[in-house]
């Protein structure tokens, strides 16, 4: 792996949405609204002619368009430019933006992920079709959570964690999700609230598994230079970033651990020459679509080698020592698709700007049936 | 706007594999990515464990009947616990799947980086077309239901009467790859056909007829990309990564010229200004552009500045771009004789490019001493085009 080059900036941030239904725009209504939003947080840049090339993250499944990528570039300005779609989350988007930049093609980038998922009658049947065709979808699941239950029961039993552990973490985030602008299913619940509730798949009840919602967001990025122009000091730093594919085949992909994250989060913290992340991050938002994930995440990103001892001890809550999804995480914001590790982001920035925090860890998964984790060091300059 | 004035890493093409282009292979997506794979690390004497990164490359998920096609062509694509991501314009997806692995390495995040593109048609019933019927906006257009060879047939026609072009001068592409094609031991559909052939095929949509489309077809193609010290130590003969250049013209394809491709002019323009490129029809030695249709070869030549508007077609009359022609273009006999998977073929033309610099393209090897090429794909709605310049 190479050396890292040119560290980059986040110039500015645009969202919309962030509710279960948003009737009142299409997606690209709803991406032109968080690109104009983003455009100003920017330092009132222009499109047009301020920004290099532009990233969509989207997939074509999701927005029942095949080449959903002829939708990209109007409502974020990128027609006749650079403009392209990487269909991962959008914390790969990032991960392209950075190349771009480093590698000299541009300097100022602006990246697109949305989700409409309220425009999807049959979201189980489409989740189901990312299955393998022929070893995995064959079966006919009944539920497309079936492989967040074997993961859970396997990363349960092998680091001694149990249902109410997984109930913790649900209250914690749903609670702290109050302190959020974008939480809809945010909500002051108790551990026995998600322990009463029945199974959707053993081990994981309704409660456990984070609810879909539309959103939008645009980050803009620049070189660290460019972004010292327009905004003096008033940016955030990527300090470093990673992204990884465990396996795509359920059989051959480690169950129970989140290796995706390992491999990810070190290539990241290696270009932030970070060496104990417990002790340098301040706060750390992390996938929590299933609550054993938030656990599991943070065992692959080397935070916590007994995650259900630390979140016993509080040590995760927004008052403890090492802050998790101190805004709520998926739990209570909600999956908006693509845009998941974006919305995390956006929690991470939000809790920078407010002063509480210099250094986060920023992590994504893809979701089921995927084992991609997406990872970025963001902070004050 | 910025486009890209200087170059962080020299980055070059050090392997290259493909799998036969054919319809109904019966291999499943994963094993052909592999397949391609395995061939280009093989040439490039480069194992997996050696690759950084992977980056996939495949048009429409619903051709292959998978949802987040990347992440199920990773494990194929030898993505295994390593960086993966893939990119996605549409038909212009083989080309750009190309540029991504060049800033993957210039951008200094990885030093040996294998792209892989694949993309099977076959599996669509009844035909590849119903896939395309959801390509539209899905308000102002889908409820007419147009058929993609329609549009096509719109943008041919206007070719033709804005320059007063005849269907025999444009059959003549067909005519030439087909017969380009029977060099080539990949190729799906080489033929020595006869322009009359051509035009008494059946009418597809006028004046789209049967010979002026490339086929349904499945495939893989693979690169290996390194940056400049790695690659001088895996080969003598590295070809360089000296340009490349992207654009998305916008979504609103009735609005636009139907008689230039103005978004190639655009992406070549980025990639020949960073090759150093002043005189493309001077300079460029060997050229693959996209011809999904013949006219699309014409259409392509003069948007990449390789022949004025409206003269591609004289040009080719005169030979200007046959093998043994002053700018030989499509020589691996392109997507009318090789196939079209469609990202597959993007990625395809620039392993054609790679071998002609490389001089190891057998009997597809044009006849003039070449040093600089050029492969460009199109794709979305009459909207994307993506080029990469290579030097040896």
């Amino acid at each position: 792996m190479g050396s890292f080059l040119e560290r980059i900036a986040i110039l500015g941030v645009g969202w919309y949405g962030f509710r279960p239904t948003t009737p009142e725009v299409s997606f690209r209504e709803m991406v032109f609204e968080a690109a104009v939003r983003a455009y100003q947080d920017a330092g009132d840049i222009n499109p047009r002619s301020d920004v290099d090339s532009f990233i969509s993250c989207q997939e074509d499944f999701w927005e029942g368009i095949s080449i959903s990528d002829e939708f990209a570039p109007d409502q974020i300005g990128g027609a006749m430019r650079p403009t392209m779609t990487v269909t991962g989350d959008s914390l790969q988007g990032l991960v392209h933006a950075f190349m771009h930049i480093n590698s000299g093609v541009a300097d100022v980038v602006a990246v697109e992920a949305h989700s409409k998922v309220s425009d999807i009658l049959t979201l189980s049947d489409i989740i189901k079709f990312a299955m393998d065709p022929i070893y995995v979808r064959s079966i006919e699941p009944k539920n497309f959570h079936f492989i967040a239950g074997l993961d859970a029961v396997k990363f349960m039993e092998r680091k001694g964690i149990t249902r109410e552990d997984l109930a913790l973490v649900v209250e914690k985030n749903k609670r702290a999700g109050l302190s959020s602008p974008r939480a809809s299913y945010a909500s002051n619940i108790s551990a026995k609230d998600v322990l009463d509730k029945d199974f959707i798949i053993y081990p994981l009840s309704e409660l456990d598994i984070a609810p879909f919602v539309d959103g939008a967001i645009v980050v803009v990025v620049a070189s660290e230079d460019v972004a010292k122009k327009i905004k003096k000091d008033d940016y955030i730093i990527i300090k470093g970033l990673g992204f990884a594919t465990d396996s795509s085949n359920i059989e051959t992909a480690d169950l129970g651990k989140a290796t995706y994250m390992r491999v990810a989060s070190d290539m990241a913290y290696k270009m932030a020459g970070i060496t104990s992340p417990r002790s340098y991050f301040d706060s750390v938002f992390v996938d929590d679509r299933y609550s054993y994930k938030e656990l599991q995440h943070l065992e692959g990103l080397k935070i916590s080698e007994e995650p259900s001892k630390d979140l016993r001890e509080g040590n995760f809550s927004p008052q403890g020592e090492i802050p998790v999804n101190p805004l709520g995480g998926h739990l209570a914001k909600g999956v908006p698709l693509e845009a998941s590790g974006f919305s995390l982001l956006l929690d991470a920035i939000d809790y920078i700007r407010q002063g509480k925090i210099e250094r986060a860890l920023v992590a994504s998964w893809r979701g089921i049936p995927t084992f991609t984790g997406s990872v970025i060091v963001v902070e004050k300059p | 706007m910025k486009v890209n004035i200087y170059l962080n890493k020299r980055v070059a093409v050090i392997g290259a594999g493909l799998t036969l282009f054919r319809r109904r292979l019966l291999e499943t997506p994963q094993e052909i990515a592999w397949e391609a794979a395995r061939k280009a690390l093989d040439e490039a004497g480069l194992e997996l464990r050696d690759i950084d990164c992977v980056v996939i490359g495949s048009a429409p998920d619903a051709f292959d009947g998978v949802h987040m096609k990347g992440e199920y062509l990773s494990h194929g694509s030898g993505g295994i616990r390593k960086p993966v991501s893939r990119v996605f314009v549409g038909g212009a997806t083989g080309v750009m799947t190309a540029i991504a692995g060049w800033y993957h390495v210039a951008s200094g995040l990885c030093q040996r980086v294998l792209a892989v593109a694949e993309e099977k048609m076959s599996p669509s019933r009844p035909h590849p077309q119903a896939i395309f019927k959801y390509i539209w906006d899905p308000i102002l257009e889908k409820p007419l239901n147009p058929n993609l060879i329609w549009i096509f047939a719109m943008e041919m026609h206007r070719y033709m009467a804005t320059y007063g072009i005849k269907k025999e001068d444009i059959a003549l592409v067909s005519v030439k790859n087909k017969r380009n094609a029977l060099n080539n031991p990949y190729a799906q559909l080489g033929a020595n056909i006869t322009v009359e052939d051509v035009l008494k095929s059946e009418v597809l949509v006028w004046p789209v007829q049967l010979l002026d489309v490339s086929p349904v077809s499945d495939g893989a193609a693979a690169i290996v990309l390194a940056s400049e010290d790695v690659a001088r130590r895996y080969t003598d003969t590295p070809v360089w990564v000296e340009g490349v250049g992207w654009t998305l013209d916008n979504t609103e394809w009735p609005a636009r010229d139907l008689a230039y491709a103005r978004y190639v002019e655009f992406a070549a323009r980025m990639a020949y200004k960073m090759a150093g490129i002043e005189r493309p029809n001077k300079e460029i030695d060997v050229v693959e552009p996209y011809d999904p249709f013949d006219y699309k070869e014409l259409h392509h030549l003069e948007a990449l500045q390789l022949a004025k508007r409206g003269e591609a077609p004289k040009l080719l009359k005169e030979g200007v771009f046959d093998i043994d022609g002053d700018i030989p273009s499509s020589p691996s006999g392109g997507l009318l004789g090789v196939g079209n998977p469609i990202a597959a073929a993007g990625l395809m033309k620039v392993v054609s490019i790679y071998w002609q610099l490389k001089g190891t393209a057998g009997k597809m090897q044009v006849k003039k001493p070449v040093h600089t090429g050029l492969a460009q794909a199109w794709g979305d709605l009459m909207q994307a085009g993506t080029v990469i310049v290579m030097r040896n």
